[in-house]
């Protein structure tokens, strides 16, 4: 087990990239501590393969170090690290049996068949694969296959991370939750470090001790789950986390407050010194408030801004309220209780739970 | 549900009926036919039953050609299936090369049968090709392919190796071509050997292809006929007279026509059966080894 550290890493996949556009990896610095529980989310395509890949040693990235501990291991293959990764769909060797597919890893490292017998048991049990043993992995269900990888995977004992790609897209619902309780038993039990690919929240959000958020081949955010909800400090963040997801309104500034359309947003005054900086420093404005922290008055109040209600979604505990600004919409969160008012009415920005994001991202 | 007591969708099949009819089951007939009568002149035939089957049977021409026949196809595809795999491995797998790779592998293939039996003719000449002149005077060993038995079958052999491999090659670099970059990469991080990339993924991944690969060119190599009567004309004696100049020689030759529809048959069937066999045990060669 090892701490992994990325040391300014930056890869693209051309031979000679010009632009930042031609990097998949833009700049990455980060510390993955030694028994931690990572979620890695993000949307399609932006670069979360590559930097496992990078992380495992499949590729070598472009410039930038991996370090395992203190040792340089940027260039080393990936057998010569320790390191497990486990992909997205299953692999398996079609050929031989379940046991055989489990001790592969082992017997390549020329563990005695003692120890290897003993270790693929405990994960045979540990994933339930135990009556299937002597079996041959071609004959059995997605699942099953999957769940072999995983055991494949988990198998060695003495690897710096077990990094996982995705892998439980394609195993059904009911499963996937008892597997991804029982990744998190094993890395209890173990303190493995396992970094986990995902672009589902809530499994990142139920997974792991910290997310990790990347966007467009960067890392814009790593933080506890609660800690991305409350602090987005990136638009991304914000829009992605939760549901519904941030509302982001594009704004100018107008003195003390932000203007989106002909509606009026008072911001705090040192809130609103930053962002008429970041204006005219060239950036793009846009104010974020979270479904939840977005207050619906009656028409009458003298505070907030003129807003229509277009939409009323009842989802149980709470119901979402679609409102209209002008020619924005946004979305409010009203708990069970509260009443709603029916047309006209004003939409409340509490300061407090207001935030600006300048070129994506938050103002501080 | 209730089933239809008029069934007309069997008009449908009709075509591919007419079609089979007139191909192969009509022509196959008219075989059986002359398989079972003594022939004297067109329209003047005797029943004689069995007879020529058993004359085919106990002749031990056929029983040489028939042997030479196994013993070449499978020394063919001894040859051709680990050669053809073993090209396919060291291929490349992307850029500009590949097409070059396959344009050139292909080109054999191309070639018109009796040219290629053409092209062995003045290559392998002791005296004025290029395969000839150079086995006889650089290496100093005699070599002559028109009157020394074991030259002209290996310069045979060696004709089907340069004209066939390209096959196996081209179906094996297909078959691997498809096998995702996931199972190279999960290989990578199990820490597998070459050797067990190539056995325990690259192997069962090809399958496929090479059960293809072997019964196409077992089909080929046991039908044999343009190449080696270009090149060698059967001789010399009968060394590389195989089973079908056998039939040729018998049917247009002598004008047995009975013995030859006779042996035309049995010809049919072995391949049938072999075939079969190969398919067989190949389908059944995965599920068997980890038992
Ligand atoms: N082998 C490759 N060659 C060239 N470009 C690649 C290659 N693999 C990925 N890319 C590009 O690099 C970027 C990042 O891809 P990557 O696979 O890392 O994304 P991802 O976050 O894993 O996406 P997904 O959620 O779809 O798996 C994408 O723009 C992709 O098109
Ligand atoms: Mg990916």
């Amino acid at each position: 087990m090892a701490r992994i550290v990325l040391d300014d890493l930056a890869h693209s996949y051309r031979p000679h990239p010009a632009g930042p556009d031609d990097y998949a990896l833009k700049r990455i610095d980060t510390v993955w501590e030694d028994g931690g529980a990572y979620a890695l989310l993000g949307p399609s395509g932006c670069g979360k393969t590559t930097l496992l890949n990078i992380i495992s040693g499949l590729l070598i990235p472009s410039q930038g170090r991996v370090l395992y501990d203190e040792t340089d291991v940027t260039r080393l293959p990936p057998e010569k690290r320790n390191i497990a990764q486990v992909f997205q769909f299953p692999v398996l060797y079609d050929t031989m049996t379940v046991r055989e597919n489990l001790s592969f890893p082992l017997r390549n490292r020329g563990v005695s068949p003692s120890d290897t017998a003993t270790r693929v048991m405990e994960v045979a049990q540990a994933l339930d694969l135990v009556a299937v043993l002597d079996a041959k992995a071609s004959g059995l269900s997605a699942d099953a296959k999957q769940k072999i990888s995983l055991g494949r995977g988990l198998v060695r004992s003495d690897v710096a991370a077990i990094l996982f790609d995705e892998p439980l897209t394609v195993i059904d619902p009911h499963l996937k939750w008892q597997l991804r309780r029982k990744l998190k038993e094993i890395h209890d039990r173990f303190k493995l470090t396992l970094i986990y690919v995902t672009h589902d929240q809530v499994e990142a959000m139920t997974f792991a001790d910290q997310v990790v958020v990347m966007y467009d081949g960067e890392i814009v955010q790593i933080g506890t789950p609660q800690d991305l909800f409350e602090n987005p400090e990136h638009t991304f963040v914000g829009y992605f986390i939760g549901s519904p997801g941030m509302n982001l309104l594009p704004v100018t500034m107008d003195g003390e407050a932000a203007l989106t359309g002909s509606s009026r947003i008072p911001l705090t005054p040192a809130l609103a010194g930053k962002a008429r900086a970041a204006a005219a420093a060239g950036a793009k404005l846009e104010l974020g408030i979270r479904p939840m922290y977005l207050g619906l008055e009656d028409a009458g109040v003298d505070y907030g801004v003129a807003a229509r209600i277009n939409l009323v979604e009842d989802q149980g505990d709470c119901r979402i309220v679609t409102v209209s600004m002008g020619d924005v919409t946004v979305k409010a969160r009203v708990p069970e209780g509260r009443a709603i008012p029916s047309q006209e009415a004003r939409a409340v920005f509490p300061p407090e739970w207001t935030r600006i994001f300048a070129d994506g991202r938050l103002l501080k | 549900m209730e089933k239809w007591d008029d069934n007309k969708a069997w008009f449908l099949v009709l075509p591919v009926f007419l079609v089979v009819a007139f191909s192969a089951i009509i022509p196959l007939m008219t075989v059986v036919n002359y398989s079972v009568q003594d022939i004297m002149a067109p329209g003047q035939g005797i029943f004689v039953g069995p007879e020529w089957y058993r004359e085919v049977l106990h002749d031990p021409r056929l029983h040489e050609a028939f042997l030479r026949q196994l013993i070449y196809s499978f020394t063919v595809l001894a040859i051709e299936i680990p050669l053809g795999i073993a090209v396919a491995l060291t291929l490349p797998s992307k850029g500009w090369k590949v097409s070059a790779c396959l344009v050139l592998l292909a080109l054999p293939l191309l070639i018109p049968w009796n040219v290629v039996g053409t092209i062995w003719v003045v290559f392998s000449r002791p005296d004025i090709g290029l395969a000839g002149v150079t086995i006889n005077e650089l290496l100093g060993i005699p070599y002559n392919y028109t009157a020394d038995p074991m030259d002209s079958w290996l310069t045979v052999v060696i004709m089907d190796i340069w004209h066939w491999t390209p096959l196996v090659v081209l179906l094996c670099y297909a078959g691997l071509q498809a096998i995702p970059e996931a199972y190279y990469q999960a290989a990578k991080i199990d820490g597998a050997s070459r050797w067990a990339v190539f056995r325990f993924i690259q192997l069962p991944k090809m399958r496929g292809v090479l059960m293809i690969a072997v019964l196409l060119r077992f089909m080929d190599s046991f039908m044999i006929y343009t190449e080696p009567f270009v090149l060698t004309g059967g001789g010399p004696g009968n060394s590389t007279t195989f089973l079908s100049q056998f039939l040729t020689k018998m049917a247009i030759g002598q004008f047995d026509l009975g013995p030859a529809a006779a042996f035309s048959l049995i010809y049919f069937l072995v391949i049938l059966l072999l075939s079969y066999i190969f398919y067989t045990v190949i389908t059944n060669l995965g599920k068997g080894v980890a038992k």
